[in-house]
């Protein structure tokens, strides 16, 4: 919410990213075929802002924010993260440059090791990067406990004596302790109840206010991302479609996919939801091995032309930072 | 519309190593023919054990339905579910009420046919032959959208996307025409597209075969456009019911109120900040003695802690189960309630 209408600083900027995974078959484990997870990105993220990454499963969303900290080594394409280039960074460098970069995960029961206290899980990250002497690393992490709302008490249980919430919590102090810039929150509040996600939102963007975080945030859940969101990028079969200002995008949804994703989302008011014209897209996403020629959504695009089939449109701004990809607007 | 289902004072429990969970606690409500009632809670909070109990499916031991009544039925054959024959639930089992799962990669049988599973019951419970059950399933799969279903009927469920397994499981659900649709969350493991597509298909085919659905979420969304009305429940108890519009714009119970104010909307139009309910649910096996909400409630008063209330009407269909009239109270101090109902 801070960077509306200052200057922009681009902290994060990614050309043509590509994430393919090699497909091996055959005794001879020969390579027959891609999956096109990540298939050619080109967006910035600002600082201090929240960038909301949307799509349904399996659009590639959760591999992009790997790939751009590096996690997965990209196919193609460049990451310029304050001005450095992080796919040609290695070994003790790239370790160095993520401090800067943290990451916050989807499952909060898979991502803490259940052997080790919140104290060491917490502490990891500072003994790994070789932060502080044990004292002041054991202050930090009481400290952290409390920023995150937990109390420095809980310092020696184990991950099991806690819920999922404030597991969650626990996961979001890890990801604080080396100070990073930049976090990656990939579904941090699907796996947890609507009332306990209000409270894990809550603390994401007071520790932005707190700690002038950026965020990408992936999530599938529409109302959420437009909650937390700056700006929003809409991804579907690995390439994003749109990518436009929060209140841009649900005021004025240009591609035929965005629109349909924002009509299919639920309002809770029973109101409203008697008003409203649902767009019902026909069938299901195509495998990523294979996406369809041209555009990717021509199979199930509501719009579709005969041109959508053969070219793939261009990504492009359409004023004021409103990107779309698509040939309804491309004369 | 008749009355179809009656459900008094249900009450289910684990008995497990640990201590007794009390999963179900005294639930009551009603549904008419053709009506869609949606039952609404976080996890643990009773909904699916409570209609599993309907059908007596609670695992047993360690579970047993410890007291209450389910009468279901049209006035001249009502029966209460709990007390009949292991023979006749099975014959209301699928055939007078059919259920749909949330997980539609893990109910359906993974070495078994599509076409397979869904005529093995319209042989058991209509008592079709091969041929004309195949005939059917052929016309249920068409139904509920299932492309050249015809050409599918030997495909295996790994075959299917999510949306088609969850579409498969509703040709099952409908096979037999249910007088009754008992829906568990069953649009949580899609995608949002997909969901809307179930959803708007649900809609369709209720229109069509006219049956009553109750539907579990734990998702507010979906509710609003599907539901007539709403049942709330946390820790096992019914908290609040109401018509879905007043449920929406005329909360009474705090929990509710909790609910609704941390859901973030697709359709605000100002950043608002979420106002959460503070802490967890209390633990099932040791309930406390009062109100289940007391320890998270911003209403509550002192009389809260140590009397559990009672779910009262406080209008045309609304019944509440709160000490607090939050319409007239403020929230935040511990013994803030004024104004108190009854």
């Amino acid at each position: 919410m801070s960077t509306n209408g200052h200057s922009k600083q681009v902290l994060l900027e990614i050309k043509g990213l590509k994430m393919y995974f090699p497909i091996f078959r055959g005794i001879l484990q020969r390579k027959v075929a891609d999956v096109k997870a990540v298939d050619g990105l080109d967006f910035q993220v600002y600082q201090g802002e929240t960038l909301g990454l949307v799509g349904e499963s399996g659009c590639g969303k959760s591999t992009t924010g790997r790939a751009i900290l590096q996690l997965y080594r990209p196919t193609a394409g460049v990451v310029h993260f304050q001005g450095t280039n992080l796919t040609t960074v290695k070994g003790e460098d790239l370790r160095r440059m993520r401090r800067q970069m943290q990451m916050i995960f989807q499952d909060p029961y898979a991502s803490l090791n259940p052997r080790m206290t919140v104290g060491s899980i917490i502490s990891e990250p500072l003994e790994v990067h070789n932060i502080g002497t044990r004292p002041e690393r054991l202050e930090r992490v009481r400290e952290l406990l409390r920023v995150v709302g937990l109390n420095p008490y809980f310092i020696n249980r184990y991950p099991h004596e806690f819920s999922g919430g404030q597991r969650q919590r626990i996961g979001v102090a890890r990801a604080l302790a080396v100070n990073p810039s930049f976090i990656v929150c990939d579904e941090p509040i699907s796996a947890l109840d609507v009332s306990i996600q209000a409270q894990i939102i809550n603390l994401l963007e007071d520790l932005q206010e707190q700690f002038g975080l950026t965020y990408l945030f992936i999530a599938h859940d529409l109302s959420v991302v437009r909650h937390i969101s700056d700006r929003i990028a809409v991804m579907y079969l690995g390439k994003i479609v749109e990518l436009a200002d929060r209140d841009e995008l649900y005021q004025n949804p240009m591609h035929p996919y965005a629109q349909a994703l924002l009509s299919a989302v639920p309002i809770p008011d029973p109101v409203v939801e008697e008003k409203r014209k649902r767009i019902i897209l026909e069938g299901d996403v195509p495998t990523p091995v294979n996406p369809p020629k041209g555009c990717h959504f021509c199979t199930r695009c509501p719009k579709v032309m005969e041109i959508c089939h053969d070219n793939e449109p261009e990504f492009r701004d359409y004023g004021a930072g409103h990107f779309v990809a698509c040939w309804l607007y491309q004369k | 519309m008749g009355r179809l289902l009656d459900v008094k004072g249900l009450e289910t429990r684990f008995f497990t190593q640990d201590g007794v969970v009390h999963a179900v606690n005294g639930i009551s409500y009603t549904l008419d023919e053709g009506e869609t009632l949606a039952i609404v809670g976080e996890s643990g909070c009773g909904k699916s054990v409570g209609v599993m109990s309907l059908l007596r499916l609670i695992p047993q031991p360690p579970g047993k339905i410890t007291s209450g009544e389910v009468w279901f039925g049209a006035n001249s054959d009502r029966k209460n579910l709990l007390r009949i024959g292991d023979d006749e639930i099975r014959q209301v089992r699928g055939n007078r009420i059919a259920m749909i799962f949330q997980d539609p990669m893990t109910s359906l049988n993974p070495v078994l046919t599509i076409g397979f599973q869904v005529s093995e019951a319209l042989m058991l419970h209509m008592g079709l032959d091969k041929a004309a059950a195949k005939k059917r399933t052929i016309d249920l799969l068409e139904m509920v959208g299932i492309p050249r279903a015809a050409d599918r009927l030997d495909d295996y469920p790994h075959q299917f996307s999510g949306g088609m397994r969850q579409r498969v499981m509703i040709a099952m659900g409908l096979s037999c025409n249910p007088q009754l649709l008992i829906a568990d969350e069953p649009t949580t493991a899609l995608d949002v597209t997909i969901q809307a597509q179930i959803t708007e298909l649900v809609k369709r085919l209720q229109h069509e075969i006219g049956m009553a659905i109750i539907w579990i979420t734990h998702d507010l969304g979906v509710v609003a456009g599907l539901a007539q009305r709403v049942v709330v429940m946390y820790a096992g108890f019914i908290v609040e019911e109401a018509p879905v519009k007043e449920l929406y714009g005329n909360p009474r119970h705090p929990y509710t109120l909790g609910l609704l104010g941390s859901l973030p909307r697709l359709d605000e139009h100002r950043a608002r900040r979420l106002t959460s309910i503070e802490g967890l649910p209390p633990d099932l096996i040791d309930l406390p003695k009062g109100c289940p909400f007391y320890a998270r409630c911003r209403y509550r008063i002192e009389q809260c802690e140590t009397e559990n209330p009672g779910l009262e009407p406080v209008g045309p269909g609304h019944r509440i189960a709160c000490w607090v009239d939050i319409g007239s109270a403020e929230p935040g101090f511990a013994d803030g309630g004024r104004g108190r109902l009854q």
